[in-house]
């Protein structure tokens, strides 16, 4: 195989696979959540699914729309 | 914000400065609305009831609850707690937490408390009928 080929094959897949990291990176970061703060500074975050998020979400929407 | 302002000066100068801040509304110790740009009446009283539920529900699995970011695709709806007081907003998706954090705590503690009722003449009254009695 010419190693310019080989080149772009490579070329290709690591676009492939950066491009992929950031729609992840993107999808994960627009996951619905709750982050609770307590007055001594600490957070804690509630991902949807989580029976916590699952309480406040609904709410949250309400109040959005 | 310099000095200590109305509720409705203080919402307006902070939805200024913070365009990804959108509807807020100040709540008393009393559950009553201090000050909101809500457009009606009725919709301030749905973000301050909504606010309350948001904050009863998480102070069951958050002991000593300051404040909280429930973050949506549609928005963020933020509360926060300061003493008897509550300050809550809806914002524009993915906003910057931090800010918008700092901006509603800022513009709570502008806000001028509400001056107690005078209650000089039942208190004198009260005194009346104590030494009557």
């Amino acid at each position: 195989m010419p190693p310019r080929k080989v080149v772009t094959g490579v070329l290709l897949a690591a676009g492939s696979l950066a491009g992929s990291i950031l729609v992840r990176r993107r999808a994960a970061r627009r996951r619905e959540r709750v982050d609770l703060y307590a007055a001594d500074g600490s957070v804690r975050s509630f991902p949807e699914g989580t029976a916590t998020a699952d309480a406040l979400l609904p709410l949250a929407h309400e109040l959005l729309a | 914000m310099l000095g200590r302002v109305d509720a409705t000066q203080a919402i307006a100068e902070m939805t200024e400065i913070s365009p990804q801040v959108r509807e807020v509304v100040v709540v008393g110790a009393d559950g009553a609305v201090i000050g909101s740009n809500a457009a009606t009446p009725e919709r301030a009283q749905t973000l301050a009831d909504g606010a309350g539920r948001l904050l009863a529900a998480a102070d069951r699995d958050q002991p000593e609850l300051a404040q909280l970011e429930a973050s949506t695709t549609a928005g963020s709806v933020f509360v926060v707690r300061d003493g008897e007081r509550v300050i809550a907003a809806t914002t524009t998706p993915e906003p910057t937490v931090g800010l918008v954090f700092y901006d509603l705590k800022t513009c709570l503690r502008s806000i001028e408390a509400p001056k107690p009722k005078r209650r000089r003449r039942a208190a004198a009254g009260e005194e009346e009928a104590d030494a009557s009695a």
